[in-house]
């Protein structure tokens, strides 16, 4: 079943907490994950793989470094479930 | 030659999540042995069902990055290493001149196996990207040197459960060597997994005394089936005295020396004989400058294997002849369990203390004693005379013998 934006962003914001210990509510739009919230390409990469499994997408290595803010990552999440 | 000190001291322990804690609970005899909860002893059927966890663990200190990308093994080391370190003043601005030479036994294992354990379930795209920096066996000694931002060398030390107390003979060295100012030594281990503890249990190395854990660790005792697993971590700031008094630390006891031999008979079993182990004790008093009859206080390794203590007990008569019975021994794995890469070093700052507060640590469990081992068992705290001489063995699956000698100051 797809998830809505707002899901994604939720969904995404637990993992980002889980793996670094981000605080939920700093994971919002228009964040950067590296400038913004610290998160470097190793916990990147472990968010990604976690994300694919938790929203059943695939999101290839390539595909990575241009999720450079919340945004991209939600917005390529949510098309990718469709 | 260059006398070397003890500075700084940290551990977390089956007995305490600090030094202070763990030796507390030594002096008070009590056990860090506990049937285990996990589901998975039940899933396994498990022939052992207890072992020593980590009084204090590791999340309830550590920050969420550093659980996430730290094998437990690496986290213990990290918690240890700070309190050795703050203990120690935080000695040297040169963070070129700080060494670190760190233990394990076995290393990262529990991620290995869980990462497998993904991979075989969901597929190679689910393992993490930090599982080879966390299972790789230098890790504990990387994160040491990260956290502290220390950059003269960071070594690891693997010779199984002599590891510990190797790694404190090199650190000896590396100092006498001029190589370093400051060393960081010690050893980790936390291995409390189904496949160990399966694989320790097909050996019959491990007690099966599931029905009491805390009197399962049980060394010299006519009884004793097998050794207890335990985890944690214990570091030592080693420093020159020169450098610790221009710096006006305070000193706890002197490392003298070690020594490290290897007894080439068999990949388990103990030199019958014990030339191995009194090699180590003969080599480690040359090489610190006092003889056999100098020597007042041994923590011994006695892991509570029916052959294991007997072989110790061998090595240590050809040392000192019948004057072992008159020396004040303490087996303190029969409260904290054997942490395998880690004992040596919980054990050198065990004796440590012993040296700084005049005080042999009680031995547990030593109901009936086999006659076949006729030490002096230290079974209550027991005073030390003002001047200790002491040695702290270990020895390991391959043979390995390590053996430091700890002076009062």
């Amino acid at each position: 079943m797809a998830h809505s934006k707002d899901e994604v962003l939720a969904g995404l914001a637990a993992l980002v907490n889980d793996e670094t210990g981000v605080p939920v509510e700093n994971v919002v739009f228009g964040k950067s994950f590296a400038d913004d919230l610290d998160i470097d390409s190793i916990s990147m990469m472990t968010i990604v793989v976690n994300a694919e499994e938790e929203f059943g997408v695939k999101i290839p290595d390539d595909k990575v470094s241009e999720l450079v803010t919340v945004d991209d990552a939600v917005d390529y999440i949510v098309s990718a479930q469709s | 030659m260059t006398t070397i000190v003890v500075t700084g001291i940290g551990a977390t322990s089956p007995l305490g999540g600090n030094v202070r804690d763990t030796w507390e609970a030594l002096l008070r005899k009590e056990s860090g042995i506990r049937t285990l909860t996990e589901e998975w002893v039940q899933t396994y059927e498990l022939p052992v069902t207890f072992a020593g966890r980590v009084k204090v663990p590791a999340v309830d200190v550590l920050e969420r990055i550093e659980m996430k990308r730290l094998d437990p093994s690496a986290q213990l080391a990290v918690i240890a290493a700070r309190e050795a370190w703050k203990d120690a003043g935080e000695p040297g601005d040169a963070k070129e001149r700080i060494l670190v030479d760190f233990a394990t036994g076995i290393g990262g294992l529990g991620t290995l196996l869980d990462a497998w354990d993904v991979m075989k379930e969901k597929g190679a795209r689910r393992v993490l990207p930090m599982t080879i920096p966390m299972l790789m066996p230098n890790a504990a000694a990387a994160a040491i040197s990260m956290d502290l931002s220390t950059r003269g060398g960071a070594r690891t030390c693997v010779s199984a459960c002599a590891s510990g107390t190797e790694s404190i003979a090199n650190a000896v060295d590396h100092l006498r060597q001029g190589v370093a100012d400051v060393v960081i030594c010690g050893g980790t281990e936390s291995v409390v997994h189904p496949l160990p503890i399966a694989a320790f249990a097909a050996m019959h190395a491990l007690s099966t005394r599931n029905d009491e854990p805390a009197r399962a660790s049980r060394p010299y005792d006519v009884n004793r089936d097998g050794f207890v697993l335990g985890e944690g971590a214990a570091v030592l700031v080693l420093e020159t005295k020169e450098h610790a008094e221009a710096r006006g630390a305070k000193i706890y006891a002197e490392i003298a020396g070690g020594a490290v031999t290897s007894d080439a008979h068999h990949i388990t079993a103990p030199d019958p004989e014990g030339n191995g182990a009194a090699r180590a004790v003969l080599d480690a008093l040359a090489n610190s400058g006092v003889t056999a009859n100098d020597v007042n206080h041994i923590n011994a390794h006695a892991t509570s294997t029916p052959v294991g203590d007997i072989a110790e007990y061998t090595a240590l008569h050809k040392v000192f002849g019948d004057r072992i019975a008159e020396i004040p021994v303490s087996a303190t794995k029969s409260s904290t369990g054997h942490l395998l890469g880690g004992t040596g070093a919980l054990e050198a700052v065990f004796t440590v203390l012993a040296a700084h507060e005049k005080i042999a640590p009680p031995t547990l469990n030593l109901d009936d004693q086999d006659e076949k081992i006729p030490l002096d068992v230290v079974v209550e705290p027991r005073a030390l005379p003002d001047k200790v001489i002491a040695i702290s063995n270990s020895f390991g699956f391959g043979g390995h013998n390590a053996v430091i000698v700890i002076k009062s100051v």
